[in-house]
């Protein structure tokens, strides 16, 4: 099974890497195949305009799976997720305006508003004693609540120019700011047509997910979802670990909401909206390859698990099937979904351990 | 760190003085004092619940004493938590593994303090630093990069051995750390522990295996009823003289007489049963109307054989027989069918026994829901029939039925768990440690019963962690070592001495 000496075989390891991430390959494999189909029988498929669009309208969604996955990883679930994306969209729509500095400063506002709500949320659970399904369903219905007294009426002021900058291409960027010869540098326009939105998906699992999964506290969310018992005999801060799950995914959830604002360039506290994007977000964080049981997963998978939902819809749109028939199929690639994860279950010896 | 040859005449590392922990009413240590050095190998021994999990759980940080100090290297401690306890040196490596199983072999054996690199955690030094602590204990099989979850039972005990050494103890504690090992394992983790100690470490070991401590201990440590008895170098007494000492609580309970007749008539038979490393081919026959008590120290497969019986165990290897016809009893539903009618009462009560928050009447009527029902209905009338009936054979003293039972008493509870399950009218009963933790007129009442039960012809199969109960209780005791029956005791071959003596495998030189 595995060499003699201190290293072992690359193949050895190579296989527990496989392993290990089966769930991840999968869904990742499922996105390719439901995305190409899409493109090929897209009338315009393969186009800059198509993916502009696509991954506008995949952003908040993915942005609040990866804020469901790490309450997720720990053990919980967080059903406010969608009512701080809502908060933070009704509470942007009144501070992206005015000068550059101002539009800076609201967005720094909006986006420490969403973890100041996930920061609640894990007081609440850790110091109140609270189980995160109730303590979030709880605080979702007050989050929304002020986002209603924030945007009684759908509404807002959000400055233009960078609206239109972030959810198009990179070339509108140089273009509306006027760097790399206004978007037409040679250097630039082999990466001109990649969507802005797309890079901010990259940035924002590059530069905060991959970090804080490196991190302790985020190596200690793990141990608390895998075995909470373990990780307090460990001599792990549980506490800790819990607060910041909840403060990162508030974080992910407000970076949604700015977002929102920015695409639709207003506020909109949109009830059934927020329940929507709570509810796909755990379809996404599961298709994803992450444990409901906590332990196992990445938000990665998550943003795959989005991009699979949201490839759903746009392949209802071109073939135009009912839409009523949406649900349905997105239901079933859901069941599909768990069905593989519950396969380790064969391998439980004691039955009460199921149980447990 | 300086090395010590003559641990007699070092001063003591780690001090323990007058401490004292009650659970409830019961006093789990009294007034202990205890003290172990640097560069020695201290072995402490005791039956069960002689105080010695309780006192390495208090030099550990998990439990705090109500009375007493713990001195550490001259300094007066109070650890809050193992965190505290790992800090300052005190590394204890529990019986109830601490492995997280979602995380790689390296991620556990780093994660009190993973190297990192700007912050982050560095999985390559992290993988270096796991290789060369698995090399350390010879253990160069177990890949850093798969999952605990993967690994077998004896494989995560090294893992965990390991995670203790990276945190650079000078207090290594091992509780039964060997038991779940492989013999060329045991021997690496002896050689380890040897050179440990030439290293200048305090280990402090408890096991149930006596040739393991005549071949590492320096010191020996007995205690008894949570007092400590005595210490003394390894050697200087002979594993009989051990027994005894281990041996010497008052009889407090009165037991029932035991049966004047004999009925052969098998009602039971388990042939060569095997399950994982739990259990490695028990043979057991229970005869009708007969007590058989399961003796040994906690941990050698009595729960596993009780819960292979009922059907809670997968891929169980051997044969049952059931008055004499083979089953395969698939589960707890399977097992209370008619033919094989088995009860199990489980170990814990509150999560295995009872629906805390439902009444009285609910919980005693659970097991026997189908028997109690007209088609998808429950029949009422049947139902409260059942119920008082269990109520008054049992002698359960309650207020109303509608209560919800976690408004009983501990001992009250535990009679609605076996009130709960004589309503199925089972032919074998199987008992996994009832009295625990209940006052003593209680479990009088539950000896009463079992004797009454085998009198009428029912067969009961009982896992005791209490020594006298076996002794007073059953007909027959069969004493479990490292998941196998080891010795099987009748008349007056069960003693106190003989049972220990079994339960530490000591049979040739005790007997």
């Amino acid at each position: 099974m595995s060499n003699t000496g201190l290293h072992h075989g690359f193949m050895t390891n190579f296989k527990i890497a496989l392993f290990k991430n089966a769930a991840f390959i999968t869904v990742i494999l499922v996105f390719i195949a439901f995305y190409v189909f899409y493109n090929l029988n897209h009338p315009r498929g393969f186009s800059t305009a198509v993916y502009i669009q696509n991954s506008n309208e995949v952003f908040a969604l993915a942005m609040v799976a990866m804020a469901q996955t790490i309450p997720v990883l720990m053990g919980g679930l967080d059903l406010s997720v969608g009512a701080i994306m809502t908060l933070v969209n009704c509470l942007a729509s009144h501070l992206l305006s005015g000068s550059a500095w101002q539009v800076a400063f609201g967005m720094v506002i909006s986006l420490l508003a969403g973890a100041a709500c996930g920061f609640i949320n894990g007081c609440v659970v850790v110091y109140g004693r609270i189980q995160p399904i109730i303590a979030t369903l709880a605080t979702g219905a007050i989050f929304m609540g002020i986002a209603l007294i924030l945007r009684p009426t759908p509404g807002g002021n959000v400055d233009g120019d960078l609206a239109w900058v972030l959810t198009n291409d990179l070339f509108e960027i140089a273009a509306t700011y006027g760097f790399a010869e206004g978007g037409e540098a040679s250097w630039f326009v082999p990466i001109a047509w990649i969507p802005v939105p797309l890079i901010l998906l990259v940035l924002a699992a590059a530069l905060v997910w991959l970090p804080f999964a490196r991190s302790v506290t985020g190596r200690s969310v793990y141990a608390v979802g895998s075995a909470e018992g373990a990780a307090y005999m460990s001599g792990l801060s549980i506490n800790r670990a819990k607060i910041a799950a909840f403060t990162l995914g508030g974080f992910f959830a407000g970076l949604g909401g700015l977002y929102l604002t920015l695409q639709t360039s207003s506020g909109n506290a949109d009830i059934p909206q927020a329940g929507a994007y709570t509810l796909n977000s755990i379809a996404a964080v599961v298709i994803g390859g992450t444990s409901l049981l906590g332990g196992v997963g990445s938000a990665i998978g998550s943003i795959f698990g989005a991009l699979v939902l949201r490839t759903i819809s746009f392949n209802f749109r071109i073939f135009e099937i009912d839409p009523l028939l949406q649900p349905l199929f997105e239901g079933v690639v859901l069941l599909a979904a768990v069905s593989l994860g519950a396969i380790a279950v064969i391998r439980v010896k004691n039955t009460l351990e199921l149980f447990r | 760190m300086n090395t010590l040859n003559h641990p007699g005449d070092a001063p003591p590392h780690l001090q323990l003085q007058g401490i004292t922990k009650r659970y409830g009413g019961v006093t789990a240590l009294d007034s202990v004092d205890f003290s172990c050095r640097l560069g020695s190998i201290h072995a402490v021994l005791g039956e069960n619940g002689a105080g010695k999990s309780t006192l390495i759980k208090i030099m550990s940080g998990v439990v705090t004493p109500d009375e007493g100090t713990l001195q550490l290297n001259g300094q007066f401690k109070n650890f809050q938590g193992p965190a505290e306890a790992n800090a300052a040196g005190v590394v204890c490596i529990f019986q109830e593994l601490s492995l997280i199983p979602d995380l790689s072999v390296a991620d556990n054996i780093c994660i009190s303090n993973p190297p990192r690199k700007f912050g982050f955690i560095n999985r390559r030094e992290q993988i270096r630093r796991a290789e060369s602590l698995l090399a350390r204990i010879h253990c160069e099989d177990v890949n850093p990069r798969s999952q605990v979850r993967d690994l077998p039972l004896s494989r995560r005990q090294m893992v965990e051995i390991a995670k203790a050494l990276s945190r650079d103890p000078s207090v290594l504690i091992l509780d039964e750390a060997t038991s779940a090992l492989t013999a060329a394992d045991v021997d690496n983790v002896l050689s380890l522990l040897r050179k440990l100690r030439d290293e200048g470490l305090s280990i402090l070991t408890i096991s149930h295996r006596m040739h393991e401590i005549e071949a590492v201990a320096d010191m020996c440590s007995v205690f008894r009823n949570g007092q400590h008895i005595d210490t003394f170098e390894q050697g200087a007494h002979n594993a009989n003289d051990i027994v005894q000492m281990m041996i010497g609580r008052e009889i407090s309970a009165h037991f029932p007489a035991k049966r004047t007749f004999v009925r052969n008539t098998e009602a039971l038979r388990v042939d060569k049963l095997s399950w994982e490393n739990a259990l490695k081919g028990v043979s057991l026959t229970v005869n009708t109307g007969e007590i058989v008590g399961l003796g040994g120290l906690d941990g050698q497969g009595q729960k596993e054989l009780l819960l292979g019986l009922f059907g809670v165990l997968k891929k169980l290897q051997g044969h049952v027989y059931i008055n004499e016809k083979q089953v395969s009893i698939k589960s707890p539903l399977h097992a209370k069918e008619a033919g094989i009618d088995m009860a199990l009462i489980p170990e814990d009560r509150k999560t295995e026994g009872l629906l805390l928050p439902m009444s009285i009447a609910d919980n005693l009527g659970l097991a026997s829901l189908r028997q109690l029902s007209q088609g998808p209905f429950i029949n009422q009338q049947a139902m409260d029939k059942a119920v008082s009936e269990g109520v008054s054979r049992m002698q359960i003293k309650i207020g109303s039925t509608k209560d919800p039972v976690s408004t009983l008493s501990g001992g009250n509870q535990q009679k609605v768990v076996i009130a709960k399950w004589l309503i199925t009218d089972p032919k074998i009963v199987l008992l996994n440690d009832p009295t625990r933790g209940i006052d003593v007129g209680t479990k009088q009442e539950i000896y009463r019963l079992l004797r009454q039960l085998a009198e009428e012809g029912v067969s009961v199969l009982i896992y005791s962690t209490d020594y006298e109960e076996l002794i007073g209780c059953c007909d027959r005791v069969a004493v479990m070592y490292d998941g196998e029956i080891v010795r099987e005791l009748a008349g007056d071959d069960i003693t106190e001495h003989n049972i220990i003596a079994s339960s530490l495998n000591l049979d040739e030189t005790a007997a």
